[in-house]
């Protein structure tokens, strides 16, 4: 079976997940693989929770948050978000992991366009990239 | 723990997700899922059969949690909460799994969208099975507002407050009341003198008994949180006693010390014992500090002992429930316009010092005069967009030039109908009830000289004349205008000061101006509960949209202050004190401010956490943790959405 890229898509609830609502309402398409998982704000998000991801399978994770430097409805989560990925970004090139495999992109609300956009470009810069953790047959 | 008996209710949406997601799949596959005890799936879920289906489960199989997988919890979240509670279960014990936008909208392979519907389920399962329950945070209310700036807006708001009966403490810096308005002479596009709708406002303002006016004083600090706010406030000394004083005006007759009226704008001289204007509130004279030299002769004219020139600042402690920016504006430092030669030849003033110069209570008694050698003025030029839509100053618009060009221009030719005025502008923005009309009359009945370019210099030649040099961009003719008198339509720059705003938990945007949280739906509202902005100091805009604005606020807060008890959503952040090491890194991440250190360890304010889960996400021991969704939630939510991957 031919193998697909598995990736967590953390939004938050605010601008990115609601990009992803409305990408739905808009019936565009994007590709199957990625998985959202909606969050309050980027900046809930642990490093520890995107090493989990990758621990589990994960070939990918994207984060997807509200515009710096004023759309976060939290005021700065965004920017927690973007230190925390800058620095985990250099962890994971310790750990032998690509850091491109870690993306971190600011969607509005209104931006369902670049939601599909950064999806695509995403999956298919991780099919190029290849699995992470040997492959996964894509089967639920 | 109970162990957890989760139903799984799989709506159809007819065959919006019915079309792709396999609906059969799905449920098969999540009845298969640890704690899933229920599973059904209907063609319309938020019908009211289905809602029922959901009610009567929830008794019947006794569940102590509910997914329901249908469309984004925006839309039907409170619907189906609503039926969970029916069923009589805690709201906390119901998650929304989204099928329809996040897969069977948006993708169109079935196999793949039905993969992707399981995964989301699965999470939503995960996460809901460690839900706990928790009740409303409840919090009293300080039936009182705070209003910051005695403009305008201010005094809007105040007397809307305090009419309805609502206590306001209105803090103004200045000695007096009134903001810029009171610097004006007449106001667009009605020309009603400024003064004569503004002062008995004030006196209003200043006899009302729910009103306390705070003037030479400043909000240093600011506690508390929504319904709930310590704020201490800095009075400056006045130094003169406003019960006392009769603006007999002795004291100012022999005060020795001159300097420049800030209220004419440096246009006329002032004694560093003296009174704003005639119309001040409070209607008394105030002795300039930073000026006076104690020499101690108004001591001795005061008729009525009311100078105190030991008088001491004080700090003064105020509960209010809510709070209203309105601090207003100031006009770009013309200085920064150096083509322009403002503060380098006196003839160059800015659109106030023009105000002053019209107004009857101004330095020249309403005559325009040239403030070099108090000569008539014959010829003037304005130069609009001074320093706004200007990539080197104020890249945006500040709205109202235009406007109170035309109404100068139209003043000046009503003064002096033989006189010449022309107008330099970029374009003509007279977006309003009755403005363009104006424009109009202007141009056409006062035969005002229009021209479409902006000034590229200006001096003084060998003759003692101002020469403009400019172009004008319709006919692409090189353009020069001898004037008397030039008038800078500064731009609009707004007058907050940052530490007060971090202090407030008001966003600035990057102009400075305060960020509403909303520009269309929630314009006054900012991210902290219970503070209002309204007026210049949210962005450039004229009095009668100020008024609007003010009046919203103070309905805005109305609607705080009305209530006993705010009850406030409980998903916010707690911390096991056992874990809690005290190293406070959660304090320095938390945008609001909302923890404090209790006995070494770290203590949420439950009324000022609004859940962003920051906190967590930093906490090293994971001591600090998201209700609801806790990093032992978000992990397992993590590992159903990869189910089956390896």
């Amino acid at each position: 079976m031919m193998w697909e890229p598995r990736i967590v898509a953390f939004f938050c609830k605010w601008c990115a997940g609601s990009a992803a609502d409305l990408a739905g309402v808009s019936r565009m398409q994007y590709p199957a693989n990625i998985i959202p998982v909606i969050v309050p704000c980027t900046g809930r998000i642990s490093p520890r929770a995107i090493i989990e991801a990758f621990l589990n399978g994960a070939d990918g994770v994207l984060i997807g948050g509200c515009h710096t430097p004023n759309d976060c409805h939290y005021m700065a989560g965004n920017f927690k978000a973007f230190k925390r990925v800058y620095l985990l970004k250099k962890m994971l090139k310790q750990f032998g992991i690509e850091p491109e495999r870690l993306r971190i992109e600011w969607i509005s609300a209104t931006e369902s366009q670049k939601l599909v956009r950064v999806t695509k470009e995403f999956v298919s810069q991780i099919r190029e990239l290849g699995p992470l953790m040997g492959g996964s047959d894509g089967e639920a | 723990m109970e162990q957890p008996r989760i139903g799984v209710f799989i709506c159809h949406c007819g065959k919006n997700i019915a079309g792709i997601v396999d609906v059969k799949k799905v449920a098969q596959e999540v009845a298969k899922l640890p704690g899933v005890v229920y599973v059904e799936d209907y063609v319309y879920m938020c019908s009211d059969p289905g809602q029922q289906k959901i009610i009567e489960a929830i008794k019947k199989e006794n569940l102590n949690a509910v997914v329901v997988a249908a469309c984004t919890p925006s839309l039907h979240y409170e619907t189906f909460a609503k039926a969970v509670e029916a069923g009589g279960l805690s709201r906390y014990k119901y998650e929304m799994a989204c099928i329809r936008e996040h897969s069977s909208w948006v993708h169109f392979d079935k196999k793949k969208a039905t993969e992707k519907a399981i995964r989301i389920v699965a999470a939503a399962v995960a996460k809901v099975s460690k839900n706990k329950v928790y009740k409303p945070i409840t919090g009293k209310v300080v039936r009182k507002a705070l209003i910051i700036g005695g403009g305008i807006a201010g005094m809007t708001a105040a007397l809307d407050l305090a009419n309805a009966g609502i206590p306001v403490i209105l803090v103004e810096k200045s000695p007096t009341i009134g903001g810029k308005m009171a610097m004006l002479s007449e106001t667009f596009p009605t020309l009603d003198c400024a003064q004569c709708i503004l002062t008995p406002k004030m006196a209003e303002v200043a006899r009302h008994p729910n009103i306390k006016i705070y003037t030479l004083s400043e909000v240093i600090d600011v506690e508390g949180c929504i319904g709930n706010y310590r704020v201490k406030i800095l009075k400056h000394p006045r130094k003169v006693d406003p019960d006392l004083c009769r603006l007999c005006s002795f004291c100012e007759r022999v005060c020795p010390v001159k300097v420049p009226n800030e209220f004419d704008r440096g246009l006329s001289m002032r004694k560093a014992i003296y009174i704003p204007f005639p119309q001040a509130v409070p209607s008394a004279y105030v002795v300039d500090s930073e000026h006076c030299t104690k020499c101690g002769l108004c001591l001795k004219v005061c008729p009525v002992n009311a100078i105190n020139l030991d008088e001491k600042e004080e700090i003064i402690e105020e509960e209010v429930g809510a709070i209203i920016v309105a601090t207003g504006y100031d006009l770009y430092p013309g200085e920064k316009l150096k083509e322009y030669g403002y503060g380098v030849y006196e003839d160059v003033i800015d659109s106030l010092q023009f105000e002053r110069l019209l107004s009857a209570s101004g330095p020249t008694k309403g005559k325009i005069l040239r403030p070099s050698d108090g000569k008539p003025v014959k010829r003037i030029v304005f130069i609009q967009c001074a320093g706004s839509r200007d990539e080197n100053h104020l890249p945006y618009c500040s709205k109202i030039c235009c406007m109170y060009t035309a109404k100068h221009a139209l003043m000046f030719k009503e003064q002096v109908p033989d006189g010449e005025a022309t107008i330099f502008y970029i374009d003509i923005r007279a977006a309003g009830k009755g403005y363009e009309e104006f424009v109009k009359r202007v141009q056409e009945e006062f035969q005002v000289n229009y021209i479409r370019g902006r000034i590229s210099k200006v001096y003084r030649d060998i003759n003692g004349d101002l020469v403009a040099i400019g172009v004008d961009t319709l006919s692409g003719q090189r353009i020069t205008v001898r004037a008397d008198l030039i008038v800078l339509a500064l731009g609009i720059v707004p007058k907050l000061n940052p530490d007060l705003a971090s202090k407030l938990k008001v966003p600035i945007d990057q102009y400075g101006f305060a960020q509403e949280v909303h520009p269309k739906l929630r314009p006054v509202e900012v991210a902290t509960g219970g503070v209002f902005i309204c007026g210049a100091v949210q962005g450039p805009k004229d009095i009668s949209e100020t008024v609007t604005q003010a009046s919203a606020t103070a309905a805005k807060a109305l609607e705080l202050l009305g209530k006993e008890y705010i009850v406030r959503e409980p998903l916010i952040a707690e911390v096991d004190r056992d874990l809690c090491n005290g190293c406070r890194i959660c304090l320095t991440v938390c945008p609001y401010g909302a923890i404090e250190m209790v006995e070494s360890k770290a203590k949420v304010n439950e009324l000022l956490c609004e859940g962003c889960g920051a906190c967590n996400a930093s906490c090293p021991v994971g001591a600090i943790q998201l209700r609801n969704y806790t990093d032992e939630q978000l992990h397992l939510v993590v590992k159903a959405v990869l189910r089956g991957v390896t």
